[in-house]
């Protein structure tokens, strides 16, 4: 009898996420004030990771060619630091790094999965929707795979195409049990990152490819809760990720029109921040919300929706969607696809003066 | 099968050499043509006086004479040796990014299938005589007991709950008919640290492990004591104080999850393994490929144990794959692999309970195909008399029984008696029946587990339907079942 409580003891500390970064969590929900070095966006993440690998010993980071350092040089260092059995390289193979780290993380351990393009996500989607996304819910919580992160760099280049562009959110946002987080800068990647390993819950994380100053200590920033980065009065402006600093630069255009734009970062789409959105448009009555991804059945739907059942009768004007055409991302035709500035600026004015 | 590809190395090499020289409108200039075996150690072949061409292009293109410069050490390669050997070795070895491969003049194509199958291990003949001078490992009286009471209980349990479906009772039951042997004693041959990702027909390794017929009932009836919280349909069991990763539908997603276990088991320095099943079907599917490979480059202490029962739903082996089964498999993955009479309670037992030691000592994965029959249809939803013949059926259910070949080895010892059986199926029945009883007379588990567990916290909109949702209820309740407490 004692030897099967044991056991039973045993099993059950193995299912837990392992608590070695609880001291770290406790103490920075919130962006450090000091500067920081200048960096781009993957070194932010590389900060990100260095502090996550450091801080869980039993923390692993794998996916193509992660070793050296990543396509996109966001893992250098990594390996030779913290050694080639907890970050290395996997087979060409998208079901196998996230049935992979589903694995590693059932076990109480954090997997940080890296999808070299959120383009080639799709081979992993059975694994995210049908495994990941149900795992604690269908054992009635015996098991969890909630240290698996999954971190893919998604959206347009200007020469991606097709197949190196894309901005697939949406897919996933359809999804129960797993949070799709995206940050819109290097210091807000970092404390997102770090958020998304430390929460108990499977997370997709989508990084746009772009320079900012970082602070260099372990912080994190709080999922689900939007941001106000630009306070105004005439209409709520919502997007995330890359297409922020194209939604700031309509803003400043509308302003010079005498035009008083709330630009908001959502940063987390499920589960999203509603509260924050609707108090927004309470206040200005208009809403126009940007993605790259095509418009139809993009998450700026659930957004319109969401917001039109809760503040129907504040709206002046309909809900604007400025966004990516409903086309395989084009090559050539990138300009025209993307929902510019100018796009922007101009529903901006038309739902004004509607 | 084109003849001309059976043409000895000697004429492919003229024709190559005719073909080159047409085109350069010179003799001599190649004929030391890079497609064939080498005379030299070194690759590719320039010579400072003739024209560059490039192997492998759809048209040939001159290139003009190459400049002289300052051998390097690369460059000294490049060069054959002043003097022609006479020996061409036709068998040299050459380095390529994975290794040393050696080279061959014969221009053969391995044939897709060996000319004999790879044979299957077996300690028992079809009746349960021991056969002669068989290694395999001991079992003690009281284990090979445990493990045949383990079979029958299995079996009748099957038997009772797929009736009791039949009766409405339950909503749907698969059983593992025919595949006894492969559930007790692949079970018997694991430590209970070792963490079991199953497929959907391994029941019998959570009997094994002490799932008891009532917790076995309430995930059937999906009520408060499930541990699954009503929440998946029956048959997809999990128990964590068990090491039984909880059941899902979609075919072989457990196989690369099992690898991830595995490799944490290896880098926690734990004396276990992972342990996952599927069918002769689920190898078909891309997890499979993702799975092996995956084990093996990472080099994780997993063992894949592929029951083999000839049919997926209605889908037999034939047109499931073309290969010699799964176990040639292993091999394409560089993964040690065994075949083995999946209807031998022995055979499994021996053949997982080395390889369970040889992957946890050597960090590697295995591959077991255990050959068997699904005796019964694939589940409650199924009638497979529409796809195959009934003898077939009753010639496995009978004259190649598991339970029955293993019952005559258990007797031949010694350790068994009708009374001893009669004794353990009353009891068995009882239990079950009781079982099922109280499963079916337990309230459903309440309301608010729709909605827990989705995230390890409920987020605000799962809040905020749950708080719709009660107040639809309360106007309708009609619509709502009374066993579900809310």
């Amino acid at each position: 009898m004692a030897s099967a409580l044991r056991r039973l003891g045993s099993a059950a500390a193995r299912r837990g996420l392992s608590t070695a970064c609880e001291d770290t969590k406790k103490s920075l929900f919130q962006l450090p004030q000091a500067g920081g070095k200048s960096s781009n966006l993957c070194s932010a993440i590389n900060q990100a990771l260095h502090i996550a690998l450091e801080s869980d010993p039993r923390s692993y980071l794998f996916g193509e060619d992660v070793s050296f350092g990543g396509v996109f040089r966001c893992t250098t260092g990594l390996a030779d630091r913290y050694g080639k059995s907890r970050v290395f390289n996997t087979p060409l193979c998208e079901q196998g790094i996230v049935g992979f780290g589903i694995g590693l993380a059932a076990m109480g351990n954090r997997a940080i999965a890296e999808i070299q393009f959120a383009d080639y996500i799709f081979p992993a989607f059975d694994q995210i929707v049908n495994e990941a996304s149900k795992f604690r819910y269908r054992s009635g919580n015996q098991f969890n795979c909630g240290g698996l992160t999954i971190r893919a760099p998604y959206g347009a280049v200007g020469h991606g195409g097709h197949y190196h562009s894309q901005s697939p959110e949406a897919f996933f946002c359809h999804v129960p049990g797993i949070k799709v987080v995206i940050p819109r800068s290097p210091r807000q990647a970092k404390g997102l990152l770090l958020s998304c390993i430390r929460d108990p819950n499977p997370v997709v994380f989508f990084e746009p490819k772009a320079i900012e100053e970082v602070p260099e200590e372990d912080y994190m920033l709080p999922l689900s809760e939007a941001e106000v980065i630009r306070e105004g009065s005439d209409i709520t402006v919502v997007g995330w990720g890359a297409q922020l600093s194209i939604m700031e630069q309509a803003c400043a255009g509308a302003e010079k029109e005498g035009i008083s734009c709330e630009l908001i970062d959502l940063k987390t789409l499920i589960p999203w921040d509603k509260e924050t959105v609707e108090a927004s448009v309470r206040k200005t009555g208009r809403l126009l919300i940007s993605h790259e991804a095509p418009v139809t059945g993009g998450f700026g739907a659930e957004i319109s929706a969401s917001i039109v059942e809760r503040c129907f009768l504040r709206l002046e004007a309909p809900v604007a969607r400025i966004c990516g055409l409903d086309t395989p991302f084009p090559l050539v035709f990138e300009p025209f696809y993307m929902p510019t500035k100018n796009k922007i600026l101009d529903a901006i004015k038309a739902t004004v003066n509607y | 099968m084109a003849s001309w590809f059976r043409r000895s190395s000697g004429s492919v090499k003229t024709v190559a050499r005719q073909l080159l020289s047409s085109r350069l409108g010179s003799g001599g200039a190649l004929n030391q043509s890079f497609a064939i075996a080498r005379s030299s150690p070194h690759p590719l072949p320039l010579s400072s006086r003739s024209s560059l061409v490039i192997w492998g292009m759809s048209r040939v293109a001159e290139l003009g004479t190459i400049q002289r410069f300052e051998s390097t050490e690369e460059e000294k390669h490049l060069e054959p040796p002043e003097e022609e050997d006479s020996d061409l070795d036709y068998h040299e070895e050459m380095d390529f990014p994975g290794g040393k491969v050696r080279f061959t003049s014969e221009m053969e194509f391995i044939s897709g299938n060996s000319e004999t199958r790879v044979p299957c291990f077996r300690v028992l003949d079809q009746y349960g005589r021991l056969l002669n001078n068989v290694d395999f490992e001991q079992v003690s009286e009281e284990a090979a007991v445990k493990i045949y009471a383990n079979m029958v209980t299995l079996q009748m349990m099957d038997v009772i709950l797929y009736e009791a479906q039949r009766q409405g009772r339950i909503s749907f039951y698969l059983t593992s008919m025919g595949e006894e042997a492969i559930n007790i004693a692949s079970a018997a041959a694991l430590s209970d640290d070792d963490v079991v990702l199953p497929q959907y027909r391994e029941h019998g390794v959570l009997l094994w492990r002490g799932f008891t017929m009532q917790e076995f009932a309430n995930q059937l009836m999906g009520n408060r004591f499930d541990y699954g919280k009503g929440r998946q349909m029956p048959i997809h069991y999990g128990s964590n104080k068990h090491n039984y990763v909880t059941i899902s539908s979609p075919i072989a997603t457990q196989l690369p999850q099992a690898v991830g276990i595995a490799y944490s088991l290896k880098m926690d320095k734990k004396n276990a393994c992972a342990v996952t099943y599927i069918g002769d079907g689920g190898t078909s599917e891309g997890d499979f490929h993702a799975g092996l490979n995956f084990a093996a480059v990472t080099e994780s202490p997993v063992l894949f144990i592929c029951r083999n029962n000839g049919w997926a739903i209605s889908t037999h082996i034939s047109e499931q794959f073309r290969s010699d089964g799964v176990v040639v498999k292993g091999r394409a993955y560089g993964i040690p692999s065994i075949r083995v009479d999946g209807n031998d309670a022995l055979a499994v037992y021996t053949a997982v309970k080395r390889a369970r030691e040889i992957a946890i000592e050597k960090h590697t994965p295995i591959l077991i195909e255990a050959m068997t029959y699904r005796v019964g249809h694939h589940s409650t939803s199924d009638d497979s008399t529409k796809y195959r013949p009934i003898n077939e059926i009753e010639y496995w259910k009978t004259a190649r029984n598991p339970v029955s070949k293993f019952r005559n080895w258990v007797e031949s010892n010694g350790w068994w008696s009708d009374e001893a059986e009669a004794e353990l199926r009353t009891r068995v029945r009882k239990q079950l029946l009781q079982a099922i009883q109280n499963a079916e007379k337990t309230e459903k588990p309440p309301l608010r587990e729709l909605f827990a567990d989705v995230y390890d916290v409920p987020p605000a909109n799962l809040q905020d339907q749950e708080a719709e949702l009660r107040e639809a209820i309360k106007r309708h309740l009609e619509d709502y079942p009374s066993d579900v407490p809310v």
